[in-house]
């Protein structure tokens, strides 16, 4: 029995881990929540592992329809799963990381109440990304990109008595549900465009269809640019980044699942799903490209100055994703999955670290209070370095080659553009100067909390073998592109090719690649040119907060009015409560609330009730008990009635 | 032969007179013999269609109006009786309390 053709179980498997932990899990032991929670992701990624091995022995691709699941008209919808390469890249991503999460979280919620909830919202994630990730078709790829925001919204609002938290969880679901609404009709657009829902159909049929080059946007262009609406929330780009910095309320395995390694890339996968209409819509690449250029830069500004080490992560990990989006939007797919799958290891190793400096700290997560804990925590530490030179883009590491790469496309790809190369490149370097910046921050100089009081010890095994395997991950995760270096394969690239060919066809044909001879010189320099940045950053992070700590103090001093608004996020959320918040609320309030709410809906009731009580007030007066008054009515009425009678048969007459 | 207007004016004056002590009377039992005799004011009506008419429905009718009248009149003296009883009075103004 081929799981191939029953690859259904994949997504039943934590499917019940999610029901079994949340309906008897309460009256569980820790041990057994763990042992169903954590052998549920276990069995998933086994399977996933035989689906791999089953497709790459070379089991046919076609999807596999379980069931209809929506018929009306021409409408319809099975309940369709399918593996290709991209799936099996995004398949071992979440299953890989998410069972080793799985685990760290076993030791990291040890001490925290609802544990069964915990672990049963994040089984259900698992099956979410998963039905995100193996869909066969866009309403039930739909069906999972809003399930994963249903356990996000669970998850960041895990302590929900924490009002920050509920608050947090509450954005989180607001802001993404803005671009949910375009993606929502990017799939009506596409199901009136070519008739169907499913993925073969409409790529089958768009590229047929011409490159809609300008001047002449078209519906693909329209269906792209919804689409990518969604993916803007989804993944947290510009304007609708908001949510990310602040769901790092949720418990910190949680920002490393879900707000680093997989949902928050549901949006690059997506848009590197649908390859083929993107391809055709250049406008909508371009816009891509910029969205993802800009907030990389834009993202990595405001990470220079915040102190919260979780704050950093978030603002670094939008800033990844837009490099992600960077690369489809400059015709690279396949680079930005590489990036995808590097940038789910070493920012999930990031995050997981973190979780365990915070948690040796005792909960501290204000990077002033800490430093010096390399000694003390060094397991954490030496992971925590292999992830940081993987995202600084240190030779050899994994976020080397997926940076570099990106950086190389978007410079000399089929759509390159300079200037979003010297955004991405600006973004790069304060990258390395960020992250350093935390690293010498966290676990070098003296230690400036109290060291009475703050018990440093180093997190359980439970916690540490995650870090170690993720970290070699981080480290050699790159490799599958290294011999590219060597003028050889690129694995990853050839390996995803099946997916991408056609995309890359339509581009090569409209924007040949002119410089084959110098390729592999400009890449080498350019290469090069990176790593020199990289090591900028690293030299004047270093120069800032280990060989002169008081530097940063007197350029923020300085430089006060940068300093101010990099602090303050650029008042984004400020503004955005200012011309949208507040109006809304105002309108709400104002107009919806006192007056339709409360005059209109409220008085339209109660008036009805106030006229029921009132006419019936009166008429019960006629009741008077007086059988013969009931009586004169009678002859009243009948009279009346039968005047009514003759008087209209005579006027028939 | 009496024309059938006659029978129905008749009719007509019975039942106003019926009504009229329906309402206008106080003792119970002279309101019971009010409804008799509008009951019988209709019976009268319904024989009159029947001979001009030529046709027994009418008289079957009235039959059926006749057994509905001794139902109706076994009940209700029961239920006179009884108020009789509990109020010591027939006068059907101080039977009020089934009101507002």
């Amino acid at each position: 029995m081929p799981l191939l053709d029953h690859l259904w179980i994949v997504l039943a498997l934590p499917l019940a881990g999610a029901g079994l932990c949340g309906l008897f899990g309460r009256r569980w032991s820790q041990t057994l929540v763990n042992s169903v929670a954590v052998g549920s992701v276990s069995l998933t990624f086994l399977a996933v592992l035989e689906v791999v091995r089953e497709f790459t022995l070379g089991a046919p691709d076609h999807a596999r329809s379980f069931f209809p699941w929506m018929m009306a008209g021409p409408f319809r919808v099975d309940f369709a799963l399918q593996v290709d390469q991209l799936t099996v890249v995004m398949l071992l991503v979440v299953a890989g990381v998410g069972l080793l999460i799985h685990i760290y979280s076993t030791g990291y919620m040890a001490h925290e109440g609802g544990y069964y909830r915990f672990f049963s919202y994040m089984n259900l994630f698992m099956f979410f990304m998963l039905t995100l990730v193996l869909s066969a078709n866009l309403v039930l790829l739909f069906v999972g990109w809003e399930g994963v925001g249903l356990c996000s919204y669970l998850l960041i609002g895990f302590f929900f008595r924490k009002k920050s938290a509920a608050d947090a969880g509450k954005k989180a679901f607001i802001v993404t549900r803005i671009g949910d609404f375009g993606f929502t009709l990017g799939v009506l657009l596409a199901f009136r465009q070519f008739h169907s829902v499913d993925y073969h159909a409409i790529f089958s049929a768009a590229s047929t269809m011409p490159v809609e080059g300008a001047g002449h946007y078209g519906v693909l262009t329209a269906i792209c640019l919804l689409l990518f609406a969604g993916a803007v929330g989804k993944s947290a780009q510009l304007p609708l980044y908001v949510w990310l910095p602040d769901a790092m309320e949720g418990p910190t395995p949680v920002s490393a699942l879900i707000h680093a390694a997989t949902m928050v890339t549901a949006g690059v996968y997506m848009v590197a799903r649908m390859n083929v209409l993107f391809v055709h819509a250049p406008l909508a690449l371009m816009v891509v490209a910029v969205v993802g250029a800009v907030t990389a830069l834009f993202a990595a500004t405001i990470a220079l100055v915040q102190t919260d080490i979780k704050k950093v992560l978030a603002y670094s990990t939008v800033s990844q994703l837009g490099y992600m989006f960077l690369a489809c939007g400059v015709g690279a797919f396949s680079a930005g999955i590489f990036h995808l799958m590097t940038h789910a290891f070493f920012k999930g190793l990031l995050f997981l670290a973190a979780g365990s400096v915070i948690h040796a700290m005792g909960g501290e997560q204000d990077m002033r209070r800490m430093g010096g804990l390399r000694t003390k925590i060094p397991v954490t530490y030496w992971t925590m370095l292999a992830a940081t030179l993987a995202i600084a883009g240190a030779p050899g590491f994994s976020g080397f080659f997926s940076k570099d790469e990106i950086l190389f496309q978007s410079f000399a790809g089929p759509l390159a553009n300079r200037a979003l190369w010297a955004v991405g490149l600006a973004a790069a370097l304060l990258t390395s100067f960020y992250m350093f910046r935390l690293l010498f921050l966290t676990f070098h100089g003296a230690p400036r909390y109290d060291e009475h009081q703050t018990h440093v010890h180093e997190s359980p095994r439970s916690m540490l073998v995650p870090l170690v395997i993720l970290a070699i991950l981080a480290t050699v995760g790159g490799w599958l592109a290294a011999p590219a270096l060597w003028r050889g394969a690129n694995h990853f690239d050839d390996y995803l090719d099946p997916v991408f060919a056609s995309a890359n066809a339509v581009l090569a044909m409209s924007q040949p690649l002119n410089l084959p001879a110098e390729t592999h010189i400009l890449e080498i320099e350019l290469m090069a040119l990176a790593v020199a940045i990289a090591f900028v950053g690293f030299l004047v992070a270093w120069w800032f907060y280990l060989r002169n700590p008081r530097t940063p103090e007197r350029l923020a001093s300085n430089l006060h009015a940068p300093y101010e608004l990099l602090l303050h996020k650029y008042y984004v959320d400020e503004i955005y409560a200012f011309l949208i918040v507040r109006p809304l609320l105002w309108i709400s309030t104002n107009l919806l609330w006192h007056v339709v709410d409360t005059r209109v809906i409220d008085g339209t009731v109660n008036g009805v009730a106030h006229g029921a009580r009132g006419a019936g007030g009166r008429l019960r007066q006629i009741q008077s008990g007086n059988a013969r008054s009931y009586a004169a009515w009678v002859v009243f009425g009948a009279v009346l009635f039968t005047g009514l009678l003759m008087g209209l048969l005579r006027m028939v007459r | 032969m009496v024309p059938t207007s006659y029978y129905l004016g008749l009719s007509a004056i019975l039942f106003g007179l019926g009504v009229v002590a329906f309402l206008f009377k106080r003792n119970i039992i002279t309101i019971f013999m009010a409804i008799e005799l509008m009951l019988n004011a209709v019976n009268l009506a319904f024989v009159a269609f029947s001979q001009a008419l030529g046709q027994l429905d009418g008289q079957v009718f009235v039959f059926f109006v006749i057994v509905v009248a001794a139902a109706e009149a076994a009940v209700g003296l029961a239920i006179v009786m009884l108020i009789a009883r509990n109020r010591q009075s027939l006068n059907v103004e101080r039977v009020n309390l089934l009101k507002f």
